[in-house]
C-alpha cells in the first residue's frame, strides 16, 4: 500500500508553556499531516519534550490551541488524548516494570475493553471472548515488532533496547492514529537503531499511523521523516523538509555554534 | 508440643485478621500512593452500618430469618462503601492529583476524621452488636495425636478462613482480569496507566470501594468479636506494623507481615511474657516495626527505594 500524506490531522498553535520563570515553549506553530513522520529536533533543552508533552496532554500551555481533526482544544489531558486516538512512547521508558511483556501490551487495550468489572470477576462469556480478541490482537503486534521469545518475561529484566521495543508495542497496542516517539532510539547500538528505523517505517507505511517523533540522531532523523521542526531554547528556528532543515543558516548555528 | 501448637495456631489466626486491615492499606497505597490514614475509620463506619443495618432490616420490612437479614445488611453496607469511595475520588483525590505524598496524607486524616463524626452521628455512637451466627464455643481437635488435644477458637478459625478466602479472591481478580491489569498499571505509573488510556479516576473508585468491603469484612469480624465501638478505629493501629514489616506495596507481604506479627505477638507473650512481667503483646508489633524501619525501611516484600542521584 502506498503512503498517501493527507489532510492536516494536528494543528498547534501559537502554543506557548512556562515553568515558574522559566519559558519551555514560545509561541510555537506546526501541523502534522495524516500518515506522515514528522521528527521535531534541536539540541538538549530545546522544548522537544515538552512540545510532545503538550500534544499527549501531561503538560497544559498558558497559551495557544491544539486542533485535533479540526477540533479546538485550550488544552489536552492523557486520558482524553488517548481517547482521542493519540498514543506515545516515553523518553525514560514508563513501562509497568511488575509486569510481564504481554500484559503491558494488553494494558494498551484498555480503552477498547468493554466488560464490567462483574463480568471479568464472574468471568463470564462476554469478559473471555473479549479477553482473547484482544489477546490475539496483541500477538499479532508483538509478532510484527519481533518479540515472541520474551512475551512473559517482566520487563524490569529486560535489556534497555528490548524495553524501548515492548513501549513501542504497548503504544501500537491502542491502534493509534497519532503515534508520539520519545526518543525512542536514545541509548541505542546502531543495530538496535535500525531496527527500530525500520518498525517505525513499517508502522508508518503498513498501518497508516502518524508519526511525531522527537530524535537526537540526525542521521536517523533525516532518512525517515517527512518533515522536520527544529526547536531551539523554545522557539522555533526552522520547518521544512529535511533538505531544507539542512541547509537553514539558524539550524546549523544552532547546532554548531554560530561564528561571531 | 501440643501447647505450643495451640498458641502457634492462634497467632496465625490472630495475624489472619491483621493482614486483612493491612490489604486495605496495602490496596490503596499500591493504586494511588497515598497512605490511608482513613483505613480504620473506614473499618468503624462500615462495621456500624452493618450492625445498625441489620437491626433495622426486620423491623422496617418485617423479615424475621436473621440470614436474609445479615445478607441484606451486607449488601446495603458494601454500596455504602461504594458511595464512600466515590465521594473521596470525587470531592478529595480528583482535585489532589500529582500532590505531594504528605498533602494526601493530611487529606486522608481529614476524612478520617469526618467519616469517625459522620458515622456516628448517623449510624449512633452506642455499643452495638453483630451477629452473624459465628459459633462462640471451641472446639478439641487431633485428640488422638497430643495429650489433651488442641483447642481451637471456632470463631477465630471461621473468620481467619473468611479473610483467607478473601485475600485470595483479591489476589485473583488483580492476577487475571483486565481490571486488574489496570489496577496494576495505576500502580505502577500514574502517568502511563493515563497515557494508554486507563481511566485514573475510575480506578480509584474501584481501589476504594475494594478497600471499602475489606474494612466491612474487617469490621464484621472484629465487630463480632468484641462489639462494633469506637475502639474499632484501633483495630487499623494494629495493622500499621503488619505494613512496615510486610511493605506498603505488597500484598503477599500483608499476609506474611500480619501472620508474623499475629505469630510474634503470642509466643512472645506466652514464651516471654513471664520473664518480664507481661504485656508484651500490646508493644511486641510496634517494637518489631521499629527495628524494620531501622534496617530494612522498605519492609520484606516491598520495593526497594533507590534514589537516582
Amino acid at each position: 500500500m502506498a503512503r498517501q500524506i493527507g489532510e492536516v490531522i494536528l494543528d498547534l498553535q501559537n502554543v506557548s508553556l512556562s515553568f515558574g520563570g522559566v519559558n519551555a515553549l514560545i509561541d510555537i506553530s506546526f501541523d502534522v499531516r495524516e500518515h506522515e513522520v514528522r521528527a521535531i529536533i534541536g539540541p538538549n533543552g530545546a522544548g522537544k519534550s515538552s512540545m510532545l508533552n503538550v500534544i499527549n496532554g501531561v503538560y497544559r500551555p498558558q497559551a495557544g490551541e491544539i486542533i485535533l481533526r479540526g477540533e479546538h482544544f485550550r488544552q489536552m489531558n492523557p486520558y482524553k488524548a488517548a481517547s482521542a486516538g493519540i498514543a506515545r512512547t516515553f523518553q525514560n521508558i514508563a513501562l509497568f516494570k511488575g509486569m510481564s511483556v504481554l500484559d503491558n501490551i494488553m494494558t494498551g487495550r484498555s480503552l477498547k475493553m468493554k466488560a464490567n468489572i462483574f463480568q471479568q470477576a464472574f468471568r463470564t462469556g462476554v469478559a473471555k471472548r473479549e479477553e482473547l480478541e484482544h489477546r490475539a490482537k496483541v500477538e499479532e503486534i508483538i509478532d510484527f515488532l519481533e518479540i515472541q521469545h520474551i512475551r512473559k518475561t517482566p520487563v524490569g529484566r529486560l535489556p534497555y533496547g528490548l524495553q524501548k521495543r515492548v513501549d513501542l508495542a504497548r503504544a501500537l497496542a491502542m491502534e493509534p492514529q497519532i503515534l508520539l516517539l520519545d526518543e525512542p532510539m536514545a541509548g541505542m547500538n546502531i543495530e538496535e537503531k535500525q531496527d527500530m528505523s525500520r518498525f517505525i517505517l513499517d508502522v508508518n507505511d503498513q498501518m497508516g499511523t502518524t508519526i511525531v517523533l522527537i530524535e537526537h540522531d540526525m542521521g536517523v532523523v533525516m532518512d525517515i521523516s517527512d518533515r522536520v521542526v527544529v526547536l531551539d531554547y523554545g522557539k522555533k528556528i526552522g520547518d521544512g523538509s529535511p533538505d531544507e532543515v539542512r541547509g537553514n543558516p539558524e539550524v546549523i548555528s544552532a547546532y554548531l555554534g554560530a561564528s561571531h | 508440643m501440643g501447647f505450643f501448637l495451640e498458641v502457634l495456631i492462634g497467632g496465625l489466626m490472630t495475624g489472619m485478621l491483621y493482614s486483612l486491615v493491612a490489604l486495605g492499606f496495602v490496596l490503596i497505597f499500591k493504586a494511588s500512593g497515598v497512605f490511608n490514614f482513613a483505613q480504620g475509620a473506614m473499618v468503624l463506619f462500615a462495621a456500624l452500618a452493618m450492625a445498625r443495618f441489620s437491626e433495622w432490616i426486620p423491623g422496617w420490612l418485617g423479615i424475621a430469618n436473621p440470614v436474609v437479614a445479615n445478607i441484606l445488611a451486607f449488601i446495603i453496607a458494601a454500596f455504602i462503601m461504594f458511595l464512600v469511595a466515590w465521594l473521596i475520588e470525587r470531592l478529595v483525590l480528583r482535585h489532589l492529583v500529582n500532590q505531594e505524598g504528605a498533602t494526601l496524607l493530611m487529606a486522608t486524616l481529614g476524612i478520617a476524621y469526618f467519616i469517625d463524626g459522620l458515622g456516628q452521628t448517623v449510624f449512633g455512637s452506642d455499643i452495638y452488636k453483630i451477629d452473624v451466627g459465628m459459633p462462640k464455643e471451641p472446639v478439641m481437635v487431633l485428640q488422638d495425636v497430643f495429650a489433651g488435644g488442641l483447642l481451637i477458637n471456632k470463631e477465630d478459625f471461621i473468620a481467619a478462613l473468611v479473610a483467607a478466602l478473601l485475600v485470595a479472591a483479591l489476589a485473583l481478580f488483580f492476577q487475571k482480569t483486565s481490571t486488574g491489569r489496570a489496577l496494576r498499571a495505576v500502580a505502577d505509573d500514574h502517568q502511563a496507566a493515563q497515557s494508554i488510556g486507563i481511566p485514573l479516576n475510575r480506578i480509584w473508585v474501584i481501589v476504594w470501594t475494594v478497600a471499602g468491603i475489606v474494612a466491612l469484612v474487617a469490621g464484621i469480624i472484629w465487630g463480632s468479636k468484641m462489639g462494633v465501638q469506637f475502639s474499632l478505629v484501633t483495630v487499623a493501629l494494629r495493622a500499621l506494623p503488619v505494613v512496615i514489616l510486610g511493605g506498603l506495596t505488597s500484598v503477599p507481604g500483608a499476609i506474611i507481615g500480619g501472620l508474623i506479627i499475629g505469630v510474634g505477638e503470642k509466643m512472645s507473650e506466652v514464651y516471654l511474657g513471664p520473664l518480664v512481667g507481661g504485656g508484651i503483646e500490646i508493644w511486641f508489633a510496634y517494637m518489631l516495626a521499629l527495628v524494620f524501619l531501622l534496617f530494612r525501611p522498605q519492609g520484606l516484600f516491598g520495593e526497594k527505594i533507590i534514589d537516582r542521584v
